[in-house]
């Protein structure tokens, strides 16, 4: 059994203090990890210069070509990954096997994150439209226009309490490296196999050891870590997110309420739009902030949802495995009960449907896990709770509401990909700052594109644009 | 894995035996008094009659307690409180002490010299190199309501000191966690750390203290960010409790805390379990090279801590087993004839010091551990 240990400034830490991390369908342990408390935290935390300090002794493009030689270590070598050589498939079956996700999701996942790794230097120039990067770590210098521009760093580490149970996550942070911000992570007590990897891929590549902190631990530590970081990120609930609203310095990732919505120019030939609503729905097994959780149209919306329902009503649960699963377990079997309880509730409101009711029963109970099998609701008004909802398993609403509405109700929405070739719809549905990544025409909610920030610019969070001018002394 | 204290030499087997007899003496000694028309408290005289033994009879020693139903806690919720004084105290200054109230009525406890006398016998534990008698202490624990502030400043005052105290209000820490005040949290906790700094490096000359571990913790860093730390500013002895105490926070405390083991460090770290209802049970000495493990011995004979099994709270667990911690408080002020505490652990085996049982690992119990709320304190 793998034992993964604390790491602070890169240096390993003896912890008396393990959490058994188990197989989700068997219960079997299948890796320790050694937990701190807020305190270990707090004290590192007044030594995170030090890991600006090590970063800035290489410059952002080493830096950048680091990043790549990390990528393919991480995607497809075989590093040391606590007490262990880990090769890709040990990862892959134990990432599977912690958080549920089928094995060719877990693939999936690290390739994105290997891709995001090894285009660093493309996404960062995307990032900040084309700034000459040693701008950033001297702090100022001259952009080409006769004007001296100036960005200072905020703080020395990038804070994050990283999810339990989402592999995809992790390309959020990793842009702070080649910014030459180091890292303080505390590891989802489930997934701690990516940043545990990807760290051990980075100091393989050459990054400076000292730039990393990994603190596993309870609430404490991640607390500790929001609080003594000048700049952090957390995911959690949509009460989480709220919780931090308007905090400067904390990035909180929570649901994403995605949607599409399909305008009346375009709705009557909605059937060519099927494929792109089926894979927003089910990709990933519906896990994800990105995937899509309401579908909204003024008209042939039980014909959607039916259409939707009939593609993925009939998915069922298939070992881990499978290349072909698409669905992931819950491992702890009370979300999954409880998330089905509360569809039950949504469903008794009067004006919504279940569309997927004969494709048999959704909630699957297993000795150590769950699962939920896909659902499609139609709602016949915006004004139904469903409609504003959002679970952890392939879930959408079909929504009917008038397109002059749509924007004014649809509510915080991450993904909106709006289907339309209507001007004055498109220039709304710019304008409309409920949405966060907008995309116009049938591109899937999950497609991101790398080269465009996500939910905010790293580098407006790490970096504050400032005036810096210069005169000589005589 | 349990690494228990499982075995017990002859010596100690007949200490422990001693101890037992003792036990056993006491046990009967405090029945009579709690259920005798003219000495007991008007709540055990109640209760008495709806007991179907009497306990005057059918009590000869301690696992007769046994045939007692477990005590309620929910008991000591409302009054009227008097029903709790013992009429063979009845007239005697009284105290009482509260435990929870965050919201609705706390659990009251009376007292009158208990909380004295087991600190008096904790006081015999600590060693004076490191607390010295005649030498100031600071308070850095909930105040208000509690037994806490009083048993340490009396402690204090039992050795020959003075002791400084903060306020601490926990019923407000839990509000502010349920409400999710995280801010509020922090500034409270910087609140109470600032009264302690300032107190510290006044030149009052405390060389001890009582803190909760988290509040130790923050105190340790507020003194480090200051340019200094608990051994600069003069503390040599700290006792700690009140909250869970791990291995692992053990270590933390005292290899960067506190700058090593007591001879390296020059700071004697102990710690302690305990609440309202029992008293303060002693720990073992905690070193590295047993691990940082801590293990708690209760106060005997006036008060007992078993590991019960978890299927049958009669029932102790083999020594290095786990189960829950089941209290018994045995004093003339008040009789716990078995509470289930919310805690688990492993059973130690008696040694020398303390013949009789003890308890590792002290967590929280697992099938009510997601409601615990510790904050700041």
């Amino acid at each position: 059994m793998i034992t993964l240990s604390p790491l602070r400034w890169g240096k390993p830490y003896e912890s008396l203090d393990f959490t058994n991390v188990v197989h989700f369908d068997t219960g079997e342990p299948i890796a320790k990890i050694g937990n701190v408390g807020g305190g270990i935290v707090g004290r590192d935390m007044r030594l995170a210069h030090k890991a600006r300090e090590a970063l800035l002794q290489l410059t952002p493009a080493d830096l950048i070509d680091k990043c790549k030689i990390a990528a393919k270590l991480f995607e497809t070598g075989t590093l040391s990954v606590g007490d262990s050589q880990q090769t890709v498939d040990d990862f892959v079956h134990q990432q599977s096997a912690s958080t549920g996700l089928p094995e060719h999701m877990c693939r999936s996942n690290m390739q994105k994150n290997s891709f995001v790794l090894s285009n660093m230097d493309q996404i960062l120039d995307c990032l900040t439209r084309g700034l000459d990067l040693s701008i950033l770590s001297r702090g100022y210098g001259e952009e080409g226009r006769g004007v001296t521009v100036s960005f200072q760093s905020q703080t020395p580490v990038l804070g994050a309490v990283l999810p339990n149970n989402s592999p995809g996550v992790h390309t959020l942070w990793l842009p702070a490296i080649p910014l030459q911000v180091g890292l303080a992570l505390k590891p989802g007590s489930q997934e701690p196999w990516t940043p545990y990897r990807m760290v051990s891929a980075f100091i393989e590549a050459g990054v400076p050891a000292e730039a990393f902190g990994l603190y596993p631990g309870g609430h404490d530590a991640g607390g500790a870590i929001m609080t003594k970081t000048p700049r952090s990120m957390i995911f959690g609930s949509a009460q989480t997110v709220a919780q931090h609203a308007g905090n400067p310095k904390v990035q909180a990732h929570g649901p994403g309420f995605s949607k599409i919505l399909i305008a009346d120019d375009v709705v009557d030939q909605w059937e060519s739009f099927l494929d792109v609503m089926v894979e927003s729905v089910l990709s990933n097994s519906g896990r994800s902030c990105i995937n899509c959780s309401g579908i909204w149209a003024s008209r042939h919306t039980k014909e959607i949802a039916q259409a939707i329902a009939e593609r993925i009503g009939p998915v069922d649960v298939t070992p881990p495995s499978d290349p072909e699963a698409k669905l992931a377990a819950f491992t702890v079997p009370a979300m999954a009960t409880g998330t089905h309880a509360m569809v039950q509730q949504d469903l008794a409101e009067s004006g919504v449907e279940d569309m997927t009711a004969a494709f048999g029963e959704k909630l699957i109970e297993r000795d150590h896990c769950a699962y939920l099998r896909p659902m499609v609701v139609h709602a016949d008004s915006p004004d139904r709770q469903v409609a504003s909802k959002e679970y952890m398993f392939p879930f959408v609403s079909v929504v009917q509401c008038p397109e002059k509405d749509m924007l004014n109700r649809i509510g915080p929405t991450l993904v909106g990909t709006v289907l339309t070739r209507n001007e004055s719809l498109i220039e709304a549905a710019g304008a409309c700052v409920e949405i966060d990544r907008l995309n116009i025409g049938p591109i899937a909610t999950n497609r991101l594109n790398w080269l465009q920030p996500h939910e905010g610019n790293i580098i407006d969070f790490l970096f504050r644009s400032r005036a810096y001018q210069i005169a000589e002394i005589s | 894995m349990s690494n228990a204290e499982t075995s017990v030499s002859p010596e100690v087997a007949q200490r422990a035996a001693d101890a037992k007899d003792r036990l056993n003496e006491h046990t009967l000694k405090t029945v009579h008094w709690h259920f005798s028309d003219e000495t007991g408290s008007p709540f055990w005289l109640q209760k008495k009659s709806e007991l179907n033994f009497d306990p005057l009879k059918d009590v000869k020693g301690f696992d007769d307690l046994k045939k007692f139903p477990h005590f309620e806690d929910e008991w000591l919720r409302g009054g009227p409180v008097n029903r709790w004084v013992p009429k063979g105290h009845a007239g005697k200054p009284t105290y009482v002490f509260e435990t929870g109230g965050t919201t609705g009525i706390p659990k009251s406890r009376v007292v009158l010299e208990d909380h004295w006398k087991d600190y008096e016998l904790f006081s015999d534990t600590l060693p004076d190199e490191y607390f010295p008698r005649n030498s100031n202490w600071l308070m850095l624990g909930p105040s208000g309501p509690r037994r806490l502030r009083l048993a340490v400043e009396h402690l204090a005052q039992h050795r020959g000191g003075i002791c400084f105290c903060i306020d601490l209000d926990p019923r407000w820490v839990v509000k502010l966690i349920k409400k999710g005040w995280m801010e509020h949290l922090e500034e409270y906790k910087k609140h109470c750390i600032d009264q302690a700094v300032t107190v510290l490096t006044a030149g009052h000359d405390i060389k001890c203290m009582f803190a909760t571990p988290k509040l130790l913790e923050s105190l340790g860093e507020a003194l480090e960010e200051k340019g200094t730390s608990l051994p600069e500013v003069g503390i040599t002895g700290i006792f700690s409790g009140g909250t869970e105490f791990t291995p692992q926070w053990t270590k933390f405390c005292v290899e960067e805390l506190l700058g090593g083991s007591p001879e390296e460090g020059g700071v004697y770290m102990t710690p302690t379990y305990g609440n309202t209802l029992m008293g303060l049970a002693c720990s073992k000495p905690v070193t590295a090279a047993d691990g940082y493990k801590i293990s708690y011995y209760a106060p005997q004979p006036r008060a007992v801590t078993e590991v019960v099994s978890f299927d049958d709270y009669d029932q102790v667990v083999g020594y290095g087993e786990t189960g829950r911690v089941k209290l018994y408080t045995l004093t003339d002020e008040f009789f716990v004839p078995g509470f289930m505490e919310r805690d688990e652990g492993e059973r130690e085996a008696p040694f020398n010091t303390y013949p009789w049982d003890g308890v590792s690992g002290v967590r929280p119990f697992h099938e009510l551990a997601s409601a615990t709320t510790v904050g700041v304190y």
